[in-house]
C-alpha cells in the first residue's frame, strides 16, 4: 500500500487531497479546488448596484481595459499594491497541480468527504479517460452539486463582462505579465516554487457539472459498497458539516480509515462517528486544521472585537476548542454585532459558505430580531437558495440528535421553514431578480455567496455598503482579508472576521487516536512537533505534501475463507520435516464482497482436472538401497558422472526377482522394467522416501 | 449449529407479528405487534416463551421493528415499559417518528372502549426514547458479531425489510412489503444476499393482481358517484399510510374533475401526520421526491379538518376517520350514524382483522343487521366498497422476492392458514426451496454449519489463481437490484473456472495460523525441490510370422510410422474415452509417451532382449500418476498383432 499526499489543503474550504494505492486499486481522496486564490482577480468590475430614493437600479458600464499597453505595465511596477494590482480578467480556477501529474485513467475510485471536496471533480470527469467510480454521501453530493451550480451561475457575470475567453491562455498567464505581478499575487499565481501555474483552469460548464453528478454513486452513512468485489467502502459521519464523512476501506489485506477534518459535536450535522472507525489497521490522519488556525494572537486577550474600519482588519480570534459552547458564543457575538448594526440603520452582510453555519445563524438572528421586536427582513440571495432551504428540511437522517428530536416531536428540522412562511425570510435567486427588486428593503440581513468576495451577490452588496460605517460584514478566517477587501477600500463598513470550528483540536487528536486503536497511523509531518503520538500503542509514520509513503503493517496474507464442505474433502499428509501437515487445495476461488472464498465449485470441471500429486525431497542412495534390499531385491549399483562432471547419475540394476534398472538423478527417478509388479514395488519404495502432496 | 425461529405471533394468521430468531448466541426479536381482534391476553405475543424468568435484557440481543402498523409495533411499549425490556431497539427514522402517533391513537380507542389501559402516553414516549433510528442500507453493528441493515419495503412510509448477519449466517425478515410502486411509495428494493433464511409476510398468499391503476379508478369512480348523488363517504383508515395514499388520489382527482365537495380528516392527528410526511419525503416514491422543492405532494389542496358537528350536516362529503377496520373510536361513531342510509358509502381496505366491524362487513351483503356489541345492533343499508388495491405484495411478488433472494429456507408468516399452506407448496415445488409455515408459539429450527474456515492466503497463490482466468459469477449481491431482470443480473465478484487452485497447498502448523500458499512457495520455504518418479519400458513386439507384417511386406514403406499408426488405431479403439495425440515422432496419452524405438542399444530395454531380428520396439515412458493406464497400454502394445475378437 502506498500513500501520496497531493495537497495539504488550506482549511475548511480547501480540504486536503491524497492518492492511496491499495490492493491494486488507486483511490483518490477528495478533489477540491482552491477558491481562495480567486482573490487575485478583480471582482466583476463594471457592474454596480445603486439605490436612488429607495429604488434599486442597476447599470453597467463597460470600461475598456488595455492590459497590453506599456503604460499599464509601468504603472504596475511602480505603483504600490492596491486595487489596480488585481488581475482584470475572467478568473481561472486553481486545482491541485500535483493531481495533474497523475494519469486520470489510472484512478479507480474517488472518495468525496465533503461538498468542498467535490468542487474540482468536474475537471476530472470531463476528461474522456476518466473511468473511476466516485462515491460520496447523498447529502455531500447534493450540497456539492448546489455549490457547483451556484458557482457556474455566478461566474457567468464575468463572461458577460469579458466575453468568452476561448481556448488560448489569457494574457495574464503569459510570463512577461506574471513577472510584473506584485509578490503577493505572484505567489498565488505561481505558488511558492513557481510550479502552480499549471493548476489554473477555466471553469467548467453547467453541463460538466451535470455529467459529473451522474458519475457519482451516492451513499448513506454506514452503507457498504463493494468496489470490484475487493474493496469494502463505507462512509461515517465526520461532524464537520451536514453529509461530510470519514471513510473506512477494507480489503482482503486489512483495513484503513481515512480521517478527514472532524468535529465532535455539531449544532446541525450528525456528530463524528468514531466508534465505527475503531480497530482499523491503518489510520490516515488528514485533519490539518491546526496548521491553518489563525496566527494565535489570543495572548493579548482582547477577546472579540469589531474591526477597525481602516487597513488592518480586526481579528476576532477564538481558540476553537472542541466545545459546542464556544461555537454558540461566537454565534451570539455575531448576532449581537448584527443587532447593533441594524439598529443603527446599517445592514448585515454574511457571505459565509458553510451551510451549517448559515442555518444556525438564520435561526439565531431571527430569534434575536424577534426577542427585540425588530422587524427587519432577512434575505438569502443565491441561485440555489430555494433548493437549499427545501433540501435542508427533508434530511433528518443527516442531522444531529437534537435536530432529529425535532422530527420526533413534530417540529420542522430548521426554523427557516416557519420564517419563510411568515415572510420574515425571503429567498432571491439573483441580485437583479424581479422578486428582489420589488421586495428589497434596507436595512436588512443578507446571506449570500461568495466568501472569496469576488463572485456573486456579495460583490454588489459590498460595493453598495462598504462606505457605510453602520453596516457590517461577517467574514470567515482563512481568507486573506487584506487582499479580499482590497477592491472595496476604503472600507468604512465594519468587518467581523471569525473562525469556526473546522476540525479536530490538537490536544484532542492524541486522545482520539488512542480511542481508535489502530495499528499504524499516518500523521502529517507538519503537526509532528505538536502531538506526541503514543509509541507503545501503535506505530506511526509522517507524511508531507508531494511525498509517497509506503504503508507497512497491513497483513502479509490475505484472508481466505474455505468452505467447510470443501475443507472436509482435502487430503492431509504430514511432511517428513518440521511437523507440517499439508493438503492440496481444489475448488474455485471467488472474490465476493471483499472476501476471497474457496468454494466447492463446478464438479465436472474440478474432477476432470485433478492434478497429479507432486513428490518433494531428494533420494538418498544409501537409504534407497537399504530399502530395496529389505524388499528382497538383488541389486548392484553403478555411478555415472555427466560429461561436464557436474551431475551424477546413479544406476541401480535389479537382477532378481526380475530385471530392472533404476536411474536416479537429483530431480528424477526413472524405473525401467517390463514387469508391472516390480515397477510398482520399486515406485512404492521410492515414494516412501519422498513427501507426496 | 442451527438458526432457531420462535414464532410468537402472525403464525398462520395476521396480527401481533413477532418472531424471535436465534443465530449462534444472538437473539433478535423481529416486530413486537398486537392483535387488533382481541382484547384479552391473546392480543400480545406470549413473551414468557422467550424467558420464563422475564429477564428479557439478558435473553434478547435486540428488537427490530419493520414499520409503524400496530400489528408490528403495538406491543412494544408494553414490552419495554411493563415487561421491562431495556435493550436496543431499531427501526427506521419514519417508523420512529410516526409510530407514537399510531400507538397514541390506538391507546385512545382502547380508552374509549372502556378497556383496561395497557400503557400510558408517557410510557409510549419513554419507549420511543429507547429506539435507535436507522437509515436504509446503513449497516448497523449491533455488537461485535451482529450486523443488521434495513432495505426499502414500500408498504407504508418507512417500512423496511431487515437483514441480519451473525458470522456467516444471514437472514432477511421482510415485515410487510409491496413489490409494485404506488402513488406515494416506491417498490421494495433489496440486494442479492447470501441467505440461510427468509421470513416473509404472505397476506395475499394466493392472490394475483392486475394493474393497480384500474383499481384506483374504480375506487375514485365509486366515491365520485356517491358524492354526486349527495351521499357521504366514510373512509375508515389508520392515521398513517393508507390515509395519505388515498388522500393523494382524491386530491388529484378533485383537482382534475374540479370537484368542490369537502374532503375531511377526522382529527388534527392526521393533518399533523402530513407534516411528518413532508419532512420524510426522501422515503416516498421517486415521482413525489422529484417535485418536493416546488410543491410538496403532501400539501393537500382540498382537505380540511372535520368537526364532530358536521356528522349530521346536510350535503355530501368525504371523511377519513380513524381507526381503520372500524375497530372502535371515531370511525365507529360515524359508522353508526351513516351506515343506515343507502346513499352513503363505506370503503374498506382489502384486509380486515378478524373480530373488527370491518371484518364483519367484508363478508356481509347489504342490507344487513350487525352486532356492534352485545347491546347495540346496526342496520347497514349503505353501499360498501372494498378497496381492491393494497400496500401488500401479491403471491407473484412474494415468489419473485424469494426467487430473487434464493435463500436456503423460507418461513411464511402473516397470512391465513389455508392460503399460507398453498403458497408453501408453491415455494417448495416451483422454487425448490425448503419452506415452513409454523403456527404461533412453534419453533422452526434450521440447521446450518459454519460455512467457512478462515485461513491466510499468500499473494503469490491469489495472483496465480486469479489473474489468468477472470470470469463473472452469477448470483450474489449487486447494489440496488430490482426484480424485473432476475436472471441477467451479475455481481461484481470474480470467479475462476480452472484448476489453478490445485497449485495451492494448505499448510497446517502447530501454533500457527493455517495458510494457503503456492506449491513453489512451500518448496522454497522448506528448501526442497520436486522429485519426479517416472517409468520407462522399451517394449518388444515379435513380428515374425505375423499376418499383418506379411500383408504389408510387399510394400517398401513398412517403417516406423507404419507401426506407430497401427498402434494409434488400436489404442483409439481400445480407449475411446481417452484423448490420444499423434505428434509424428511419438504418441501421447496423458503423461504416457510412446515411439517406435530404432536404437540398437536402448537403456530402457531389459538386457536379455537386446535387438532381436523381426522385432519392433515401442519405447514408452510415463509418470507415476498414469501408472495404471500405462500398463494397460503396454498390454495393448504386446498384443498389437493379435486380431481383435
Ligand atoms: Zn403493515
Ligand atoms: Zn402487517
Ligand atoms: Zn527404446
Amino acid at each position: 500500500m502506498e500513500f501520496t499526499c497531493l495537497s495539504e489543503g488550506r482549511g475548511f474550504y480547501f480540504p486536503p487531497c491524497h492518492i492511496l494505492d491499495i490492493c491494486g486499486f488507486r483511490v483518490l481522496l477528495d478533489c477540491p479546488m482552491d477558491l481562495s486564490s480567486l482573490t487575485m482577480f478583480m471582482p466583476v468590475p463594471t457592474d454596480s448596484f445603486t439605490m436612488c430614493n429607495g429604488e434599486i437600479t442597476s447599470r453597467s458600464c463597460q470600461r475598456s481595459m488595455d492590459l497590453d499597453s506599456n503604460e499599464n505595465k509601468r504603472r504596475k511596477i511602480n505603483k504600490p499594491f492596491d486595487e489596480s494590482s488585481l488581475i482584470r480578467a475572467e478568473p481561472r480556477y486553481k486545482i491541485i497541480k500535483n493531481l495533474l501529474l497523475w494519469d486520470v485513467s489510472s484512478i479507480d475510485v474517488v472518495l468525496i468527504s465533503s461538498p468542498m471536496g467535490i468542487l474540482g471533480l468536474p475537471f476530472l470527469t470531463c476528461n474522456k479517460d476518466f473511468s473511476a467510480k466516485v462515491y460520496a454521501t447523498e447529502a455531500a453530493a447534493r450540497f456539492g452539486q448546489l455549490m457547483m451550480e451556484d458557482l457556474v451561475t455566478m461566474h457567468k457575470e464575468f463572461r458577460q463582462v469579458y466575453g468568452s475567453e476561448g481556448s488560448v491562455s489569457p494574457q495574464w498567464m503569459k510570463w512577461e505579465e506574471l513577472e510584473l505581478l506584485p509578490s503577493e499575487l505572484k505567489e498565488i499565481a505561481l505558488g511558492k516554487d513557481g510550479s502552480e501555474l499549471a493548476g489554473w483552469m477555466s471553469l467548467y460548464s453547467a453541463a460538466d457539472v451535470k455529467d459529473c453528478m451522474q458519475k457519482i454513486q451516492s451513499l448513506k452513512y454506514a452503507e457498504e459498497v463493494f468496489y470490484n468485489g475487493t474493496l469494502i467502502i463505507k462512509a461515517f459521519a465526520s461532524g464537520l458539516e451536514i453529509g461530510t464523512c470519514n471513510w473506512s476501506i477494507i480489503c482482503p489485506k486489512g483495513s484503513i480509515a481515512y480521517l478527514s477534518s472532524s468535529v465532535l459535536t455539531s449544532a446541525t450535522a450528525m456528530c463524528l462517528d468514531y466508534t465505527s472507525l475503531q480497530r482499523n489497521d491503518v489510520i490516515i490522519y488528514a485533519d490539518f486544521t491546526p496548521c491553518h488556525a489563525s496566527n494565535k494572537s489570543s495572548d493579548d486577550n482582547n477577546g472579540p472585537s469589531t474591526a477597525d474600519p481602516n487597513l488592518s482588519v480586526g481579528n476576532v480570534d477564538w481558540e476553537a476548542i472542541a466545545d459546542d459552547y464556544q461555537e454558540m458564543e461566537k454565534l451570539d457575538f455575531i448576532c449581537s454585532c448584527s443587532m447593533d448594526s441594524i439598529k443603527a440603520g446599517g445592514s448585515v452582510l454574511i457571505p459565509v459558505g458553510r451551510i451549517g453555519m448559515v442555518l444556525q445563524l438564520l435561526e439565531r438572528i431571527a430569534l434575536c430580531l424577534e426577542s427585540q421586536n425588530l422587524k427587519f427582513p432577512i434575505f438569502i440571495v443565491s441561485s440555489v437558495a430555494e433548493e437549499l432551504m427545501a433540501y435542508t428540511n427533508v434530511i433528518p437522517e443527516w442531522l444531529n440528535k437534537q435536530r432529529q428530536d425535532r422530527l420526533y416531536s413534530g417540529q420542522q428540522l430548521f426554523n427557516h421553514v416557519k420564517l419563510l412562511n411568515d415572510k420574515r425570510l425571503q429567498l432571491f435567486p439573483a441580485i437583479h431578480s424581479l422578486k428582489l427588486l420589488t421586495n428589497w428593503k434596507e436595512p436588512c440581513i443578507v446571506f449570500c455567496p461568495h466568501w472569496s468576495l469576488r463572485l456573486g451577490p456579495v460583490v454588489h452588496l459590498l460595493r453598495r455598503w462598504c462606505r457605510d460605517e453602520n453596516s457590517i460584514l461577517v467574514m470567515e478566517e482563512g481568507v486573506d482579508s487584506n487582499l479580499a477587501l482590497l477592491p472595496f477600500r476604503p472600507m468604512k463598513m465594519k468587518v467581523l472576521q471569525c473562525s469556526f470550528l473546522s476540525g479536530i483540536e490538537l490536544q484532542f487528536s492524541q486522545h482520539l487516536l488512542k480511542t481508535l486503536q489502530p495499528r499504524h497511523v499516518l500523521f502529517p509531518e507538519k503537526l509532528r512537533q505538536h502531538v506526541d503520538l503514543p509509541k507503545n500503542l501503535f506505530s506511526s509514520s509522517y507524511y508531507s505534501e508531494d511525498e509517497t509513503l509506503n504503508v507497512p503493517n497491513l497483513e502479509e496474507n490475505s484472508e481466505l475463507d474455505i468452505a467447510v464442505d470443501l475443507a472436509l474433502q482435502l487430503h492431509y499428509t504430514t511432511l517428513k520435516q518440521e511437523n507440517i501437515r499439508v493438503a492440496r487445495l481444489k475448488g474455485e476461488l471467488a472474490l465476493e464482497q471483499g472476501k476471497y472464498r474457496l468454494l466447492l465449485g463446478n464438479d465436472q470441471v474440478v474432477s476432470s482436472q485433478v492434478r497429479s500429486a507432486v513428490h518433494l525431497g531428494r533420494i538418498e542412495l544409501d537409504v534407497l538401497l537399504t530399502e530395496l534390499r529389505k524388499n528382497g531385491l538383488n541389486i548392484t549399483v553403478e555411478e555415472i558422472m555427466s560429461a561436464d562432471g557436474l551431475h551424477k547419475t546413479s544406476l541401480v540394476h535389479v537382477l532378481e526377482p526380475q530385471k530392472a534398472t533404476i536411474e536416479i538423478t537429483k530431480a528424477q527417478t526413472l524405473i525401467c522394467t517390463a514387469n508391472n509388479d516390480l515397477a510398482c514395488q520399486i515406485s512404492e519404495v521410492v515414494s516412501s522416501l519422498l513427501d507426496c502432496i | 449449529m442451527a438458526i432457531e425461529c420462535l414464532v410468537l405471533g402472525a403464525g398462520q394468521e395476521v396480527g401481533k407479528s413477532c418472531v424471535v430468531v436465534t443465530i449462534n448466541d444472538k437473539k433478535i426479536m423481529f416486530d413486537c405487534g398486537m392483535h387488533m381482534g382481541y382484547s384479552d391476553n391473546r392480543r400480545y405475543p406470549d413473551f414468557s416463551l422467550i424467558s420464563k424468568s422475564g429477564d428479557f435484557n439478558n435473553s434478547l440481543t435486540c428488537i427490530v421493528v419493520t414499520h409503524f402498523h400496530l400489528d408490528h409495533i403495538g406491543a412494544l411499549p408494553y414490552f419495554t415499559e411493563v415487561c421491562g425490556y431495556n435493550g436496543p431497539i431499531y427501526m427506521t427514522y419514519p417508523t420512529k417518528a410516526l409510530a407514537p402517533l399510531m400507538l397514541e391513537d390506538n391507546r385512545k380507542v382502547v380508552d374509549r372502549r372502556g378497556e383496561e389501559e395497557q400503557f400510558s402516553s408517557e410510557q409510549i414516549l419513554e419507549c420511543m426514547k429507547k429506539v435507535t433510528a436507522v437509515d436504509l442500507k446503513q449497516t448497523v453493528q449491533v455488537d461485535k458479531d451482529l450486523q443488521i441493515r434495513a432495505y426499502y419495503a414500500g408498504h407504508v412510509l418507512g417500512a423496511a425489510m431487515f437483514y441480519a448477519r451473525v458470522g456467516d449466517a444471514a437472514i432477511v425478515y421482510t415485515g410487510d412489503y409491496n413489490m409494485t410502486p404506488d402513488r406515494h411509495l416506491g417498490a421494495a428494493q433489496i440486494d442479492r444476499l447470501q441467505l440461510d433464511l427468509v421470513i416473509t409476510e404472505s397476506t395475499y398468499a394466493t392472490t394475483y393482481r392486475d394493474s393497480k391503476y384500474a383499481r384506483e379508478r374504480e375506487f375514485l369512480k365509486t366515491v365520485h358517484k356517491c358524492v354526486a348523488g349527495g351521499g357521504k363517504v366514510l373512509i375508515p383508515t389508520f392515521a398513517l399510510g393508507r390515509a395519505q395514499e388515498l388522500c393523494m388520489l382524491l386530491d388529484d382527482y378533485w383537482e382534475q374533475m374540479n370537484l368542490k365537495v369537502p374532503i375531511y380528516f377526522s382529527a388534527g392527528l392526521t393533518l399533523q401526520a402530513n407534516m411528518y410526511y413532508k419532512m420524510l419525503i426522501n422515503w416516498t416514491s421517486q415521482k413525489v421526491k422529484d417535485t418536493y422543492a416546488t410543491r410538496n405532494a403532501f400539501d393537500f389542496k382540498h382537505v380540511c379538518s372535520f368537526d364532530r358537528s358536521l356528522i349530521n350536516a346536510p350535503g355530501p362529503c368525504v371523511l377519513f376517520a380513524t381507526p381503520g377496520m372500524i375497530s372502535g373510536g371515531f370511525s365507529l361513531e360515524v359508522f353508526k350514524q351513516w351506515a343506515p342510509y343507502e346513499s352513503n358509502l363505506i370503503t374498506l381496505p382489502g384486509y380486515c382483522v378478524a373480530g373488527t366491524i370491518g371484518h364483519k362487513l367484508m363478508s356481509a351483503k347489504t342490507p344487513v343487521r350487525i352486532n356492534i356489541d352485545k347491546d347495540t345492533q346496526i342496520d347497514v343499508r349503505c353501499q360498501i366498497h372494498q378497496l381492491s388495491f393494497s400496500p401488500h405484495t401479491d403471491a407473484k411478488g412474494i415468489l419473485d422476492l424469494v426467487k430473487f433472494l434464493s435463500p436456503k429456507n423460507v418461513i411464511l408468516v402473516h397470512g391465513e392458514k389455508p392460503k399460507i399452506a398453498k403458497l408453501k407448496e408453491k415455494v417448495q415445488s416451483e422454487l425448490g426451496i425448503q419452506c415452513f409455515d409454523p403456527a404461533n408459539n412453534e419453533t422452526v429450527s434450521i440447521p446450518f454449519t459454519t460455512h467457512y474456515e478462515k485461513v491466510g492466503a499468500s499473494d503469490a497463490l491469489l495472483r496465480s489463481t486469479l489473474s489468468p482466468n477472470l470470469k463473472f459469477l452469477r448470483k450474489c449481491s449487486e447494489q440496488g437490484s430490482d426484480f424485473s431482470d432476475l436472471d441477467v443480473r451479475t455481481k461484481p465478484g470474480l470467479q475462476v473456472f480452472d484448476d489453478r487452485m490445485a497449485e495451492g497447498i494448505l499448510m497446517v502448523q502447530r501454533n500457527q495460523k493455517t495458510k494457503a500458499l503456492h506449491q513453489d512457495e512451500l518448496m522454497a520455504m522448506l528448501g526442497v525441490e520436486s522429485h519426479e518418479i517416472k517409468f520407462a519400458n522399451c517394449c518388444p513386439v515379435d513380428i515374425a510370422n505375423s499376418d499383418t507384417r506379411n500383408a504389408f511386406l510387399s510394400q517398401p514403406t513398412v517403417d516406423k510410422s507404419f507401426w506407430q499408426h497401427l498402434l494409434f488405431e488400436k489404442l483409439s479403439s481400445k480407449f475411446p474415452e481417452t484423448s490420444i495425440q499423434d505428434y509424428g515422432e511419438h504418441l501421447q496419452i496423458e503423461s504416457f509417451y510412446v515411439s517406435v524405438c530404432t536404437k540398437e542399444m536402448c537403456p530402457h530395454r531389459t538386457a536379455s532382449l537386446q535387438c532381436m531380428p523381426e522385432t519392433v520396439y515401442f519405447c514408452c515412458t510415463w509418470s507415476i500418476a498414469d501408472e495404471k493406464l500405462a500398463w494397460e497400454i503396454i498390454s495393448v502394445i504386446k498384443n498389437l498383432l493379435l486380431k481383435d475378437e
